[in-house]
C-alpha cells in the first residue's frame, strides 16, 4: 500500500484492480448468502459500506493513541457497535428486509472486509483517506453484490427489486425462469465464472498453475 | 432422539459452509492442504463447543427480553447481543490459547497458528447468532455446537481433498486457483442440498 496514494486512487482501486472479492476472498459468506434478491443485496452492501467506511474513519482517528497489543479488541469493539446501529436502523424503518437478512447483518461483525481494512489500511493512515478507502472497498464489495443479485433475480424469477421484467411462462409470457439461480449453489458458479472474466481482462490476476503438464498429455485431449 | 435430529440436521442439512456459506474466507484460504484444513476444522469445533453454551447462558440470563427478572431488574439489553458475543469469542480464544499454551503444548503446537483465526471466522459468531434466533435452550446449543462445529470441519476437509487432486488437472488459465475452487465448492453444495429432503 503506497503510503502517498491519492484519494482517487484509494476509492477507485479496490473497485476492479484491487477487488476485495474476486482478488484478495475477502467477506465472501455473505455475498453469496444474500444476492437471491437483489433488493437483499442491495441493503447488505449498503450496511457493509457504511460500516466499512466508518470503522475506517473512527479507527483512522485514534489509531495513535491505540496499543499494539489489544488493538483487535479494540477495532472489534468499534466495529460491532457500527454494526448494532446499522442492525437497530435497519429493523426499526426495514424490518421484513431484516428479518430476510437474519443473521448476515451481525455476521458483517465478522467480515473480513471491515477488520482487514481497519488492520491494513486505517491503523496507518489519516482519517479523511481511511474513509474514502472505506468506501472504496465498499464499492468493490457491492459491485460484485449487485451482480450476482441482478443475474440472479433476473434470470432466476424474471424480477428485478419485485418489478417484472422477463414474463414468465407461468402468467402467460415466454420466459422459462432457471430456477437453479434461485439455489444458493448457483452463487459459487457466478462468483467462478466472473473471477475467470476478470482475469481473462486483468492477465496479472492469474495464478500460476502449481504444475506444469507434460507436453504429451495436451496432445491427448 | 430430538437432540439426534437437531446435530444430523446441523451436520448435514444445515451445513455451516455448504448451506449457510458461512467462514468463507479461511475455507478457501486454508483447504490447499488436507492436513492443515483438518487442523483448523478440530479447532472449530472446539471453539464452537465452548463458545456456544457460554453465550446461550450469557443470552438467556442476562441479555435476553426479561432475562434479570432473577435481580428484581427490568432493562433491556438485547442490543448488546452483538457486542457481547464476540467480546465472548474473542475472550474464550485467548484464554485456549494460552490454557493449551501451558497445559497442552503439543496440541497447541498443532492448533497454535489457526486460533488466533478463529475469532473472525463467521462460523464461530454465525452459531451464536443462530441460537439466538432460533431460541435453543442449554443442551440444545450444547448439540448444535458440536453438530454445526463439525459440519465445517468435515466440509473443508473434503474440499481440501478435492483441491489436492486439483492441482493435478488441466485447468484454463483465468480459471486457475480461486476461480475453479468456487466451482468445486458450488457442486459441493450442489450435492449437499439433496441431504434437504430428509425427514428430520
Amino acid at each position: 500500500m503506497a503510503k502517498q496514494a491519492t484519494a482517487k486512487e484509494v476509492l477507485l482501486d479496490p473497485v476492479f484492480g484491487n477487488n476485495p472479492i474476486t482478488l484478495q476472498i475477502l467477506g465472501i459468506c455473505s455475498a453469496l448468502a444474500v444476492t437471491g434478491k437483489l433488493e437483499t443485496a442491495l441493503v447488505m452492501a449498503i450496511a457493509l459500506t457504511a460500516v466499512t467506511a466508518f470503522s475506517n474513519l473512527f479507527i483512522a482517528m485514534i489509531r495513535n493513541q491505540i496499543p499494539s497489543s489489544i488493538r483487535m479488541i479494540v477495532q472489534m469493539v468499534i466495529i460491532a457497535s457500527l454494526v448494532i446501529v446499522v442492525d437497530q436502523i435497519l429493523r426499526a424503518y426495514a424490518f421484513t428486509l431484516a428479518k430476510q437478512l437474519s443473521v448476515y447483518v451481525g455476521l458483517i461483525i465478522t467480515n473480513c472486509i471491515v477488520m482487514g481494512r481497519a488492520e491494513a489500511f486505517a491503523m496507518q493512515n489519516p482519517p479523511g483517506l481511511s474513509f474514502l478507502d472505506g468506501i472504496g472497498n465498499g464499492l468493490g464489495y457491492s459491485a460484485i453484490l449487485l451482480a450476482l443479485g441482478v443475474v440472479r433475480e433476473l434470470f432466476g424469477s424474471g424480477k428485478l427489486l419485485g418489478h417484472e421484467i422477463l414474463p414468465l411462462v407461468n402468467d402467460g409470457g415466454w420466459y422459462v425462469p432457471n430456477g437453479l439461480l434461485l439455489l444458493p449453489p448457483s452463487a459459487f458458479f457466478l462468483i467462478g465464472l466472473l473471477i475467470w472474466a476478470l482475469r481473462m481482462w486483468k492477465k496479472e490476476q492469474q495464478e500460476p498453475a502449481a504444475f506444469k503438464l507434460a507436453p504429451q498429455m495436451k496432445a491427448e485431449d | 432422539m430430538e437432540h439426534l435430529s437437531l446435530f444430523l440436521r446441523a451436520l448435514f442439512t444445515e451445513n455451516m459452509a455448504l448451506a449457510f456459506f458461512l467462514g468463507m474466507c479461511s475455507f478457501i484460504a486454508i483447504s490447499k492442504k488436507v492436513e492443515t484444513a483438518i487442523g483448523l476444522g478440530i479447532a472449530v469445533v472446539v471453539v464452537q463447543v465452548i463458545t456456544l453454551p457460554v453465550n446461550n447462558l450469557i443470552w438467556t440470563y442476562l441479555l435476553k427480553e426479561g432475562a434479570l427478572a432473577w435481580a428484581g431488574i427490568n432493562v433491556p439489553l438485547h442490543f448488546l447481543a452483538f457486542l457481547t458475543f464476540i467480546g465472548v469469542i474473542a475472550a474464550i480464544v485467548q484464554i485456549l490459547e494460552m490454557a493449551l499454551d501451558k497445559y497442552m503444548p503439543k496440541l497447541y503446537n498443532a492448533l497454535g497458528i489457526f486460533l488466533p483465526l478463529i475469532t473472525v471466522n463467521c462460523v464461530i459468531m454465525a452459531g451464536s447468532l443462530f441460537m439466538m434466533e432460533r431460541d435453543y435452550d442449554f443442551s440444545q446449543s450444547v448439540v448444535y455446537g458440536v453438530g454445526s462445529g463439525l459440519s465445517w470441519a468435515v466440509a473443508i476437509a473434503m474440499l481440501a481433498g478435492i483441491r489436492e487432486k486439483l492441482k493435478y488437472s488441466n485447468v484454463p488459465a483465468g480459471l486457475q486457483g480461486l476461480g475453479i475452487t468456487f466451482i468445486i465448492i458450488g457442486l459441493m453444495s450442489l450435492g449437499f442440498m439433496s441431504f434437504s429432503g430428509m425427514p428430520l
